[in-house]
């Protein structure tokens, strides 16, 4: 047996480890080079993870996440909010202070340098979460593309340990353990209050799931994460809490149709495509990417569908994608089984007009054309919850 | 993990567990915990051939694709079709869950396979690395 994991790690010259990566070890995760960090991909099945399990955690309870990889910039001063919007798809301007959003770092020709969160945290302050594997290429991005606005820009991806504590119950969990009323933070807003003791902690109603949840920005000594993770496992085992790797990580955002950069978003692949069209905001002021943009509009020949295994077979990243005549129309981006929905999904690039919901393809699983259908997305949608 | 003595091991996780001319092959339980969550077990029809070395199907976990290796050379005989809905049970008990059976083409071949000390050395080299 020889195995390939299918999400092949990029070469790193230093493996960069989180202030929590002594915690993973010491629970025995599998750890895995994740864009150069050495990050957890799963929990042991000895104390009832597995990503299965993960997975399922965040769906019906909750489960948390050391996302420290995570990368942030702060822009602030009186043009920080021009800056942003320059450099940005989505309106920044009808941010309202506490507020988040949705939107991406765009080349001139509108494709992606990265996706991000964009909050606005006061008057004149902004603060971009931003992808692991694009933490150095974004920041001077962003410091290259806001030279001529009258703000500051910071790399502050060192500053922080990141924990995601994502699911239906994860509100009940992160409530036992701050001052904060987050009964009043709605989803994509951000608060300040004391969490596990520290004071003023970032508290974001965000994460990657698909799921409601909140991540917290805390101060990166190893002895004050290690506590805020235990404390957080501690309070939430009355909801049955599970720590998650990004194995768990990777197919609960699959199951929301949430881009991953590399994948369902790149710098070969435009807005239009990647079906990201609410998020780009055209009659917003000049943006880098737009007049490109603009232009790509008419000619879009390709978009990202969902599919879903009507024969027996996984579809995994990078497999091709066939015509019922077995002609290779295009590629699957994500693939993998999807342990809530209990099916084999995959999001691909086919065009156009293979991309009507019922349409019947192929995809080439070791040499063999395996049954697969065009399926309405996001693959999963958590339920509206009764206020 | 006591590797049972019953059988022979090859470097790439399968075992095979003889009967005569016959004999039973899976993959260890090293195998199953370095795979996690095992979702899809492929395996050859009934009187496919098997060649030393060559692989003979798949096993998928939810995040990983692996390819099985003939640890000696046959004819299938049997499979075991428990798999095709219950994967997981391999991740439950590995050197329970037979995946094939085969007639022996030279039962010698299994002689120049890892023992079960020897395998679990090995085992412990590669988790060292």
């Amino acid at each position: 047996m020889s195995s390939v994991e299918t999400t092949p790690a990029s070469a790193a010259p230093v493996v960069r480890k989180t202030t929590l990566n002594a915690v993973h070890r010491q629970m025995g995760a599998k750890m895995v080079d994740f864009n150069g960090w050495d990050m957890p991909v799963e929990y042991p099945g000895a104390i009832g993870c597995g990503i299965i399990n993960e997975h399922m955690a965040v769906r019906t309870g909750v489960g948390i996440f050391d996302v420290s990889h995570m990368g942030d910039i702060r822009l602030a001063g009186p043009q920080a909010l021009d800056a942003v919007q320059n450099i940005s798809m989505n309106d920044a301007s009808r941010l309202a202070i506490g507020q988040a959003q949705y939107s991406a770092l765009l080349y001139p020709q509108g494709t992606f340098v990265d996706d991000v969160i964009v909050h606005r945290l006061s008057e004149d302050e902004y603060f971009l979460v931003i992808n692991a594997g694009t933490r150095e290429k974004d920041f001077n991005w962003v410091r290259d593309n806001t030279r001529q606005f009258n703000c500051t820009v910071e790399n502050l991806s060192d500053d922080f340990t990141q924990i995601a504590i994502q699911g239906p119950r994860g509100v009940n969990t992160l409530q036992k353990l701050t001052d904060a009323d987050l009964s009043k933070v709605k989803f994509y807003w951000v608060t300040r209050g004391t969490v596990c003791g520290l004071k003023n902690i970032l508290i974001a109603r965000t994460g990657y799931t698909a799921e409601d949840g909140f991540e917290i920005y805390i101060p990166t000594d190893e002895a004050t994460s290690a506590r805020v993770w235990n404390e957080i496992l501690e309070a939430g085992k009355e909801f049955g809490v599970v720590p998650c790797g990004l194995g768990a990580r990777n197919t609960l955002r699959l199951e929301g149709k949430l881009p991953l950069y590399g994948h369902e978003i790149s710098d070969t692949i435009n807005v239009w495509e990647a079906g990201l069209d609410r998020f780009c905001k055209m009659e917003k002021p000049e943006f880098i990417g737009r007049p490109a943009l603009e232009k790509a509009k008419a000619n879009v020949k390709r978009t990202l569908a969902g599919l879903e295994m009507i024969e027996r077979g996984i579809a995994r990243d990078g497999y091709k994608v066939l015509d019922s005549a077995g002609r290779e129309i295009g590629y699957v981006t994500s693939g993998s089984p999807a342990p809530f929905l209990k099916k084999n999904i995959a999001l691909a690039y086919v065009p156009l007009e293979f991309a009507t919901d019922g349409t019947v393809l192929k995809v080439e699983i070791r040499g063999q054309g395996v049954g697969a259908k065009v399926v309405p997305t996001p693959f999963y949608k958590r339920p509206k919850k009764a206020a | 993990m006591a590797y049972p003595t019953d059988r022979k091991y090859t470097k790439e996780h399968e075992w095979i567990q003889p009967n005569g001319n016959t004999a039973a092959i899976g993959i260890t339980d090293h195998a199953q915990e370095s795979l996690g969550d095992i979702v899809f077990v492929e395996l050859p029809k009934v009187g496919a051939e098997l060649t030393s070395g060559k692989t003979f199907g798949t096993v998928e976990s939810v995040k990983a694709v692996s390819d099985l290796f003939a640890p000696a050379s046959g004819t299938v005989t049997e499979i075991n079709g428990d798999l095709a809905t219950s994967p997981e049970k391999v991740n439950k008990d590995a050197h329970g869950s037979w995946m094939i059976k085969i007639s022996l083409k030279n039962p010698k071949e299994l002689d120049s396979l890892l023992s079960s000390s020897d395998y679990d050395k090995f085992v412990a080299e590669e988790g060292g690395h």
